[in-house]
C-alpha cells in the first residue's frame, strides 16, 4: 500500500507545482496580489509532499519492500542499511526523485529567506521554478516512475552497482544536485528579471548569494567524484574526461563565469545582458548534465534508455527551457541593457578576458562531449574523442587566466591606471622564477612541474600580496568583507589546485608489475614487498586481500591491503589501498592472479607513488569554501540598513534607481 | 569614435579573435584525437588502414587468452561474427574482462596483430555498450544482436 501513497503524493505535487508555476504568473501581470500570494504556500506544500514520496522511497529500500521493481533491481537482503539508503539515488529513476526534491529544497530555502523581496519578483521566481519543477514531476510520472510494481514479488533484489557501494557514493550526488539545482535559482531570477523589465535592476544583488552557493555545492561534488574515481575506480586516475564527468564540468566552468559577471553587474550594471545570458547557459547545462548522465545517451558504461519516450520527453523539455529562456532573451534583453562604461585597462576588461576564456572551454567541453553524439548523426562512423583533445586545450585556455588572475583585485572598476599593476607584475614575477629555479632542483628538470611551481607561485604570490595591501590599507573590521574573503579563498584554491594538478601529472610513477609472494619490486624511492593474498568477507562480498609492505630505505613506511571484491551477484570490484599524505599518495591496486587456478602465487599488481595529488581536491575545496563564504556576506542579506552602512556600494543606488 | 563605440569595437575584436584562435585549436585537437571504433571483420575488409590508432570492438574468443609466464604480457582473440584478430596487451585487464565477453581496445596494427595500449571492458552479463553493438550490426547487417542487452544500467 505504501509505494501507492508515494505515487499519490507526487501527483498530489504535480497538481500544487503546476499552480505554483500559472497563477502567481497571472497575479505578476494582472497585479493581483492574492493570486501572487498563492506562490509560498504551494511552493511549501509541493516540497512537502516530495519529501513524502523521497521518504517512502526510502522507507521502501530500508525494509527491502522487493514488490516494488525500482527497489527490487536495486538492492537485496545482504546490502547494508547505508548502501541501501545511497540505492535510492543508485539508478534513473530513483536520482531523478532525488532532483526534486532538491529543487523543492531550494525552493524552500528561497520561500524562507526571501520574505524582503518585492512581491511580484518573488511571485515570477517562485513560478519559474514551479514549471521547472512541473516538467520533471511529469518526467517521473509519466516515463520514470520509481515506485512501479514489480508481481509476484522476488525472493531477493538484485544489486547495487559494486561500483557504487562506496561512501564518497553515498555523498556524491546530492552535493552534486544541490550544485545542478542550485543554478535553477540564478535561472529563475533571470527569467523573472526578463519578465519584470528593467523594473528590476536589483535582483542580481539578490542572485549573488544563490549563485555563489549553488557553485560551492558544485565544486564540492565534483571534487567528492574525482575522490571517488580516484579511490574506487582503481585506476588511480583523478579526472579522465568522461562525458559522465563533462557533464558536471560544464555548468561549474560557465558557473564561475557567471559569478564574476554577476559582481560585475551587480557593482557596476554592466554586463546585464550577458550575465542574463550565461545564467541561462549555466542552468540548461545543468539540465543537459543531469539527462546526458542519466540516460545514458553517449556511450558510457550504459545503453540509451530502453523506454524511447524517456528520450523523447527528455528532447522536448530541454528544447523547451533553452528554446523558450532564448526567446524570452532575444524579446526582453535589450531593456536591460545599460551600465557604466569602462576603459580597456581596468577590472571589467580582465573579468570579461575570464569570462571569454571559461565560455570557450564550456563550448570546448561540449563539443568533445557530444562530438559522438554528432559524428554518428552526420554518418562519420563510431567516433569517440580522446582525452588529450581536452587535455590539449583545456590548459592553452586557463593560461591567460592564470595570468592575470593576480592582478584582478587590484584593478579598479572602470579605469586603472598601470604603474600600480607594475609593481605587482615584477614582484609576483621575481618570485615565481625563484621558485621556478629552486623546484628544477628537486624535479629532475620535469618541464611541467616546474612551470606548475612557477604558476601556483604567481597566482598565490599576488593574492597574498593583496591579503598584505588591505591589511595595511584599511581600518580593522573594514579588511576582509566575507565577499573580498571567498574570493581570496578561491583564488588561493586556484594556486593549490596547480600545484597539485602539475606535480602529480608530472612526478607520478606508475608502474605494472608481476609478483610472487615474497617479490620486492622498487617504485619512486619506495619498496613494495608483496607478501601474498588471503581471503577476507565482508557483509555483502568476499575477496582476495593481497598484503602488501612499503619501505623506504629499509624503514617501515604502511602495510597496504588493496582487494579484489566479488560480491553477491558474481561482480567483481577492485578496492585499491591508499597510504595518504601531504606530499605524496602511494596507492596499490591488485589486478588479477597470473594462474586464476593458483591465488595463492605470482599476482598482477599496479604500483603508484603520486607526489602531492591531495592538493588537487585540496585547491577544489577551498574554491568551494570560497563560494560558501561569499554567499553569507551581510551585505547580500536583505535589510534595508545595509545599503547605508556600506560605502563600498554606493553604485547600488544608482542600479536601483 | 566615442567611448562607446571603442568600448564595443574593442569587445568584439576580443570575441572574434578569441573565437577564430579557439575553433582552429579545436579543428587541430579534434583531428588528432578522433578515435574511430572497428570489428575484426571491418579491419579484415581494409576499413582500418587509413587511421594510426583507432579502436577494436568485439568479443573475446573463449580459450584464447594466454599469459605469458614472466611478464604482464597477455594475448587473445578478439572476433565478430566473421571476423578474427589477435590482440596483444601489456597490463592489467579490467575487473570485467572475461571470455565470451564484449571489449573495446584501443592501440594500433603491428602487422597482422592489433597491440592494445588500453582495454575497457564497461559492462556487465548482459550488457554489450551501444556504440559496439551498432558496429556489430552494420558490420553483418542481418544478424541480430541480443535486443535484451539494450538497459537501463546503473551508472557511476
Amino acid at each position: 500500500m505504501t509505494p501507492e501513497l508515494g505515487q499519490l503524493a507526487l501527483i498530489l505535487a504535480l497538481f500544487l507545482a503546476i499552480a505554483q508555476s500559472v497563477l502567481p504568473l497571472i497575479g505578476a501581470w494582472r497585479g493581483n496580489r492574492a493570486l501572487m500570494a498563492i506562490a509560498r504556500p504551494a511552493a511549501t506544500g509541493q516540497a512537502v509532499f516530495v519529501a513524502l514520496a523521497f521518504a517512502i522511497l526510502v522507507w521502501a529500500f530500508l525494509h527491502f519492500d522487493f514488490s516494488v521493481l525500482y527497489v527490487a533491481t536495486n538492492s537485496n537482503l545482504q546490502l547494508p542499511w547505508y548502501y541501501r539508503v545511497a540505492a535510492v539515488w543508485g539508478a534513473h529513476e530513483g536520482s531523478m526523485l532525488l532532483w526534486v526534491l532538491i529543487l523543492n529544497v531550494w525552493t524552500l530555502a528561497l520561500v524562507l529567506l526571501s520574505r524582503r523581496l518585492p512581491e511580484a519578483f518573488l511571485a515570477r521566481v517562485l513560478a519559474v521554478l514551479g514549471i521547472i519543477s512541473t516538467g520533471f514531476l511529469c518526467f517521473i510520472l509519466f516515463t520514470s516512475n520509481p515506485f512501479a510494481r514489480l508481481l509476484p514479488m522476488p525472493a531477493d533484489g538484485g544489486d547495487l552497482n559494486p561500483v557504487l557501494q562506496d561512501p564518497g557514493m553515498t555523498f556524491h550526488p546530492p552535493v552534486l544536485y544541490m550544485g545542478y539545482v542550485g543554478f535553477s535559482v540564478a535561472f529563475a531570477f533571470s527569467i523573472a528579471a526578463l519578465l519584470g523589465g528593467s523594473m528590476e535592476q536589483a535582483w542580481v544583488r539578490w542572485a549573488r548569494p544563490w549563485t555563489n552557493a549553488a557553485w560551492g555545492f558544485l565544486s564540492c561534488g565534483i571534487v567528492a567524484g574525482s575522490w571517488w574515481a580516484y579511490a574506487e575506480l582503481g585506476w588511480g586516475g583523478w579526472w579522465f574526461w568522461d562525458p559522465v564527468e563533462n557533464a558536471s564540468f560544464m555548468p561549474w566552468l560557465v558557473g564561475v563565469a557567471l559569478i564574476h559577471a554577476q559582481a560585475v553587474t551587480e557593482k557596476r550594471g554592466s554586463l546585464r545582458a550577458w550575465t542574463i545570458l550565461l545564467s541561462l547557459f549555466a542552468f540548461s547545462l545543468s539540465l543537459l548534465g543531469t539527462f546526458l548522465v542519466r540516460s545514458g545517451i553517449l556511450t558510457s558504461v550504459h545503453a540509451f534508455a530502453s523506454d524511447p519516450r524517456r528520450g523523447t520527453y527528455i528532447l522536448c523539455f530541454l528544447a523547451f527551457v533553452v528554446g523558450g529562456s532564448l526567446l524570452l532573451y532575444a524579446l526582453r534583453a535589450p531593456k536591460v541593457a545599460g551600465g557604466k562604461a569602462f576603459a580597456l585597462i581596468s577590472r571589467e576588461s580582465a573579468i570579461l578576458v575570464g569570462n571569454l576564456m571559461f565560455t570557450v572551454a564550456a563550448a570546448m567541453v561540449l563539443l568533445g562531449t557530444l562530438f559522438p553524439l554528432l559524428g554518428d548523426a552526420l554518418n562519420l562512423g563510431k567516433i569517440s574523442v580522446g582525452p588529450p583533445y581536452f587535455g590539449l586545450l583545456f590548459p592553452l585556455l586557463m593560461l591567460p587566466v592564470v595570468l592575470l588572475l593576480p592582478f584582478g583585485p587590484y584593478l579598479r572598476w572602470g579605469k586603472s591606471d598601470l604603474p600600480g599593476l607594475k609593481q605587482v607584475l615584477v614582484r609576483v614575477a621575481v618570485a615565481a622564477a625563484a621558485c621556478a629555479l629552486i623546484a628544477a632542483f628537486f624535479v629532475q628538470g620535469q618541464l611541467k612541474a616546474i612551470a606548475g611551481v612557477a604558476s601556483a607561485v604567481w597566482v598565490g604570490v599576488g593574492v597574498t600580496l593583496y591579503v598584505i595591501k588591505r591589511w595595511r590599507e584599511m581600518s580593522a573590521g573594514r579588511r576582509y568583507p566575507a565577499e573580498m574573503t571567498g574570493m581570496l579563498l578561491a583564488h588561493v584554491g586556484v594556486a593549490v589546485f596547480l600545484i597539485g594538478v602539475m606535480l602529480s601529472e608530472s612526478l607520478s610513477v606508475t608502474r605494472d608489475v608481476r609478483l610472487a609472494p615474497g617479490q620486492v619490486a622498487a617504485i619512486g624511492g619506495y619498496e613494495f614487498r608483496f607478501d601474498g593474498v588471503t581471503q577476507a568477507t565482508g557483509p555483502n562480498w568476499t575477496a582476495e586481500q593481497g598484503v602488501v609492505t612499503v619501505t623506504r630505505n629499509g624503514s617501515p613506511v604502511a602495510v597496504m591491503h588493496p582487494q579484489k571484491r566479488t560480491y553477491a551477484r558474481e561482480q567483481v570490484q577492485t578496492t585499491s589501498a591508499i597510504d595518504p599524505g601531504i606530499t605524496r599518495d602511494i596507492y596499490v591496486a591488485l589486478g588479477e592472479p597470473m594462474d586464476p587456478n593458483h591465488v595463492e602465487g605470482a599476482w598482477a599488481l599496479r604500483l603508484y607513488t603520486k607526489p602531492f595529488i591531495r592538493w588537487i581536491w585540496g585547491g577544489g575545496l577551498l574554491m568551494m569554501l570560497g563560494g560558501f563564504v561569499s554567499a553569507a556576506d551581510r551585505r547580500f542579506r536583505l535589510k534595508r540598513e545595509v545599503e547605508a552602512a556600506q560605502p563600498s556600494t554606493v553604485t547600488l543606488k544608482e542600479s536601483q534607481a | 569614435m566615442n567611448p562607446t563605440r571603442q568600448r564595443r569595437l574593442t569587445l568584439i575584436i576580443a570575441i572574434l579573435t578569441a573565437v577564430i584562435v579557439a575553433a582552429a585549436l579545436v579543428v587541430y585537437a579534434l583531428q588528432q584525437n578522433m578515435n574511430y571504433l572497428f570489428t575484426p571483420s571491418q579491419v579484415q575488409a581494409g576499413d582500418a588502414t587509413s587511421y594510426k590508432t583507432f579502436r577494436l570492438g568485439g568479443m573475446v574468443k573463449a580459450g584464447s587468452i594466454q599469459r605469458s609466464s614472466d611478464s604482464l604480457k597477455v594475448t587473445f582473440t578478439v572476433v565478430d561474427a566473421s571476423g578474427v584478430m589477435p590482440v596483444e596487451y601489456n597490463g592489467i585487464l579490467p575487473d570485467l574482462f572475461r571470455e565470451n565477453q564484449s571489449v573495446i581496445a584501443t592501440g594500433h596494427m603491428d602487422g597482422a596483430r592489433f597491440v592494445a595500449t588500453e582495454v575497457l571492458a564497461k559492462h556487465d552479463e548482459t550488457y554489450m555498450p551501444k556504440e559496439l553493438k551498432d558496429a556489430m550490426a552494420k558490420a553483418h547487417a542481418g544478424k541480430r544482436i541480443d535486443e535484451a542487452a539494450n538497459q537501463d544500467k546503473p551508472q557511476p
